[in-house]
């Protein structure tokens, strides 16, 4: 856009330079409100019990200690198990890897075929499952719960994957749809008069293409599934429960002391792997959200 | 590869993905919304009879609590979301040397899980150790801030929470929105002399009204489905003065086992859902088939 | 000999619209043919049927004797040019001009001294291992045209593969297209929206509007002798002048009384004319109107006209004068003394002249 901060008159520089230094002190001040909460269970995971209990919540650590850290991934209570967030940790990588790999996959084919092999009929799938994208999940949860108790799944890895897998088509099938229909027809046109097939175009011309919108749709389903807590909650058993309700039961836990500092190490080691990807990979994040919103 | 075949590959593709939306979608939303008809309790009956589980949940002083707690979480949500939001949109739309920084801390704790947030607040706002008693170490000792025990006041510690983590995509929205408005319309405004603030409010905030309706839409579908935050920041207490639609639909149909009662209540928060989005999705769609 | 592209009575429906109506055309070995028509006139869908990449609703399509209107397009031994050259973005030029092969099969040694043969035809030798977001347009024109050369089809289909070029780079690869054509007698099937190209490049064009075929014939019956109104406003630039005219008969001889905004109507007598309705409209091309005593001839004849505005171009002057409540344009030479707002006496060569049907806007001569 047009520079309008610099487009009023040149009147009295010193006048423009006060209001550039408070739109920086107020733009300094909502980032220490964003950055605060991450700072505070930062310094609380360091610091002892006792000091937690004495001292205030924004202060630094006297004596830095990583053992709330320890406890939290190997040793904190969820309920009566007592084996830290490691094992959940896992899981949830367990659940999150095939998930986001079927659902991208699956969703790219979808995407390819509806946005350049339209048939009559394409556009009305294409609109039942965006709709699919926008229902309160809680409103499949009975009777998915019934289904996995039948097909043997309730509880179980496979099953999460399941359903993690389901419900991210709709959004991935938006992703790669929107993104292949910006590619002229003509490509595929030109590539059938050369002779290739349908999987040969996906193959050797689309998924060159792809790697931008595979990567914000990777992005999007690990964060989405790595998040998720209503489906963990709903469909997992003490042994296969992801991350984040762990992270919850640790939290919650009333057998014994409440650990502060063990909980924030919790809270981190859980956020952790979808902290690093956006730091990592923001750009693509952002896109992944706005597409997810504005085009949906 | 037979041609007939080749023929029909782009539609045996799509299939299986079809069919699993309609049979775990609407197949599922059919189901959900046939045992909401019925008396079912622990285990699912299929005999219809008709709108009591509606009736009773209508009654419920709970639901109740539920949907009012979903009206005044959801309007201050958004309206402060979307204020907030393009307040930031606006200021860091100013030629910020460090924007590219400042975008990224404003924007993380959306990369974050609803559990990670409730758990963070919770401890912020833990009147015992947390900002109450930090404040009062500061000196000011009469200093409460209760919120979160506080039955009456604890709805707004989850609006505090949601806020935190998605305002910072709110502005991201706005800002996107700010930096796709036509260049030339505002060098034209510049040369009439139109003073800054009035180009904001009578152009480039006019020409948004898209962005404002996906903003609103998405944070409405975020209102509505929230779930893990309450479950964390407040566990729907105290009592139940926190619980939402969603709590109430979890609690009655994993801990109480009332499946006719989770039924109606997951049907009531579909329909609003759908009174939000689907005009939305329609107008949204008509415009792309074009 | 077996025409080499032979559509019977085709037909193309998109639900209850028909967009393509009982299109029949035959075209020999060698031959350019040129589809020509405004935006929507079905051209490129007429071009997409012969290549396979829609399936027509009604009528055949035989390519080189072989029934073709089932076969899909990679076995019709074609090769086709896009407008938007759609080259694979990901794929080098080389890698582009030889996927073809290489999904048929073919050994990689031949698939290099195809490559090496068609590159140095198209001077782009040096641009093989670019991608195509690397080229200028009129390098991606030339890498488009390779990856059909290569596949040395029975035909060739373009789709307005030149109207993304700018002007002087069209006529330069118009050019060279017309040289290729020349030098490979290739048979080829060519969409335009621009008569111009139509005109230089066709051995035979098919003049195109709301799906239907108005006229076939090559360039210069279609441009002499347009069959209707449509193709004789439509082919040759300026437009033809289509004057409405009364015609009586006078013996042997057709009398045409044009009226004029003042004075006496013009009358221009046609020796050759076969018989007329009372209302007609007289066509004639801007150079069959000349400044008086530069045209000679058995049906010229001279009259005043007032001059409304002189239009220089380079080579010629176009002087425009009403007739017959029309604006009438006539190509005169460079040095002419015409000038606005003054009398000028012009020459109408009236055997060069058509006769169209107000009403159904049919050829009458």
């Amino acid at each position: 856009m047009t520079d309008l901060a610099s487009s009023s008159p040149p009147r009295a520089g010193w006048n423009r330079r006060l209001l550039r230094w408070m739109l920086y002190a107020i733009l300094g001040l909502f980032a220490l409100y964003y950055l605060l909460p991450l700072f505070v269970m930062l310094t609380t995971s360091l610091k002892s019990l006792e000091e937690i209990r004495a001292g205030s919540l924004i202060a630094l650590p006297r004596d830095v200690t990583f053992s709330p850290w320890a406890t939290a991934w190997s040793s904190a209570c969820t309920g009566i198990q007592c084996e830290g967030l490691r094992p959940y940790f896992w899981n949830s990588v367990l659940i999150a890897i095939p998930a986001v790999a079927l659902s991208t996959m699956l969703g790219a084919m979808n995407g390819y075929v509806i946005a350049q092999w339209r048939f009559r009929g394409a556009n009305l799938i294409f609109s039942l499952m965006l709709f699919g994208c926008f229902i309160p999940f809680q409103v499949v949860l009975l009777p998915m719960a019934r289904l996995l108790g039948m097909m043997g799944l309730a509880g179980s890895i496979p099953g999460l994957i399941f359903v993690h897998v389901i419900y991210g088509i709709g959004f991935t099938t938006l992703f790669f749809r929107n993104y292949y229909v910006t590619i002229p027809a003509d490509l595929v046109k030109a590539a059938k008069v050369d002779g290739a097939g349908f999987f040969r175009i996906f193959w050797s011309i689309f998924l060159p293409l792809s790697l931008p919108i595979i990567v914000v749709t990777v992005i999007w389903q690990f964060t989405q599934i790595w998040n998720d807590f209503l489906f963990g909650v709903s469909f997992s058993e003490a042994g296969t429960q992801p991350v984040t309700v762990a992270l919850n039961n640790i939290v919650n836990s009333t057998t014994g002391v409440k650990e502060y500092n063990v909980d924030m190490a919790a809270a981190i080691i859980a956020a952790l792997p979808t902290l690093i990807v956006y730091v990592v990979a923001g750009k693509y994040f952002v896109r992944g959200l706005t597409a997810g919103s504005v085009k949906g | 590869m037979p041609e007939w075949l080749e023929k029909q590959l782009p539609k045996l593709v799509l299939a299986p993905s079809f069919i699993a939306v309609l049979v775990f979608v609407y197949g599922f939303i059919a189901w959900t919304g046939w045992v909401s008809l019925t008396r079912s309790r622990l285990m699912p009956r299929y005999e219809i009879e008709g709108l009591v589980q509606y009736s009773k949940l209508f009654a419920s002083p709970r639901w109740d609590t539920a949907m009012n707690n979903l009206v005044v979480f959801g309007l201050l949500f958004i309206i402060i979301a979307m204020v907030l939001g393009l307040l930031l949109a606006i200021l860091l739309d100013q030629q910020i040397r460090t924007e590219g920084a400042i975008r990224t801390i404003y924007l993380y704790p959306m990369a974050l899980s609803m559990i990670v947030t409730g758990t963070a607040w919770k401890w912020i706002l833990n009147p015992g150790l947390g900002l109450e008693a930090t404040v009062r170490g500061w000196g000011f000792e009469d200093f409460t801030f209760d919120w979160l025990v506080n039955p009456d006041m604890a709805i707004y510690t989850v609006v505090i929470a949601i806020i935190w983590q998605s305002s910072g995509f709110v502005m991201a929205l706005f800002l996107a929105g700010l930096r796709s408005v036509d260049g030339e319309i505002i060098k034209a405004a510049q040369v009439d002399g139109i003073p800054t603030w009035r180009i904001y409010s009578a152009i480039v905030i006019p020409s948004m009204a898209p962005i404002f309706l996906s903003a609103f839409i998405v944070l409405a579908h975020l209102a509505i489905k929230s779930f893990d935050l309450v479950i964390a920041l407040t566990g729907g207490g105290p009592g139940y003065a926190t619980d939402l639609p969603a709590t109430y639909m979890y609690a009655m149909a994993f801990s109480r086992g009332d499946l006719g009662q989770a039924a109606a209540s997951a049907m009531v928060m579909m329909m609003v859902v759908f009174a939000v989005v689907v005009p939305y999705l329609y107008s949204e769609l008509r415009a792309k088939n074009d | 000999m077996a025409p080499i592209l032979d559509i019977r009575n085709l037909y193309k429906n998109y639900g209850a619209t028909e967009v393509l109506k009982d299109i029949n055309i035959a075209i020999e070995p060698g031959d350019f043919l040129v589809l020509v028509g405004p935006s929507g006139c079905g051209k490129s869908t007429l071009l997409n049927c012969i290549a396979g990449l829609e399936t027509i609703s009604g009528g055949s399509l035989s390519i080189d004797g072989r029934d073709m209107t089932h076969v899909s397009p990679k076995d019709r031994d074609i090769a086709m040019v896009f407008q938007s050259y759609a080259l694979y973005p990901t794929m080098s030029v080389a890698k582009n001009i030889t996927f073809g092969m290489k999904v048929r099969g073919v050994d990689k040694a031949t698939q290099a001294r195809k490559l090496g043969e068609v590159a140095a035809q198209l001077q782009i030798e040096q641009l093989l291992n670019r991608k195509p977001g690397q080229l200028s347009g009129g390098q991606r024109q030339r890498v488009a045209m390779g990856r059909a050369l290569v596949r040395d089809p029975k035909l060739f289909l373009f789709d307005e593969p030149l109207s993304n070029l700018d002007a002087k780079l069209r006529v330069e690869m118009r050019t060279e297209i017309k040289r290729l054509h020349q030098s490979l007698n290739a048979s080829m099937v060519y969409v335009t929206h621009d008569q111009i190209e139509a005109m230089t490049l066709a051995t035979k064009i098919v003049v195109m509007k709301a799906g239907i075929i108005q006229q076939i014939g090559t360039p210069a019956e279609i441009y002499n002798r347009p069959t209707n109104l449509f193709v004789a406003d439509f082919m040759g630039s300026p437009a033809m002048n289509l004057i409405p005219a009364r015609a009586t008969r006078e013996g042997a001889a057709t009398r045409l009384e044009i009226a004029r905004n003042s004075g006496p109507p013009l009358v221009l007598m046609d020796q050759t004319a076969p018989e007329l309705p009372d209302q007609i409209i007289l066509g004639l091309r801007p150079e069959d109107i000349a400044e008086a005593g530069f045209r000679s001839g058995s049906g010229v004849q001279e009259a005043e006209c007032l001059v409304d505005m002189v239009e220089p171009a380079g080579a010629d002057t176009f002087v425009v004068t009403s007739l017959g409540g029309k604006e009438v344009t006539a190509r005169l030479h460079a040095e002419t003394s015409a000038r606005a707002r003054q009398h000028l006496s012009l020459a109408f060569d009236i055997s060069k002249a058509s006769y169209f049907a107000p009403e159904s806007g049919q050829r009458l001569n």
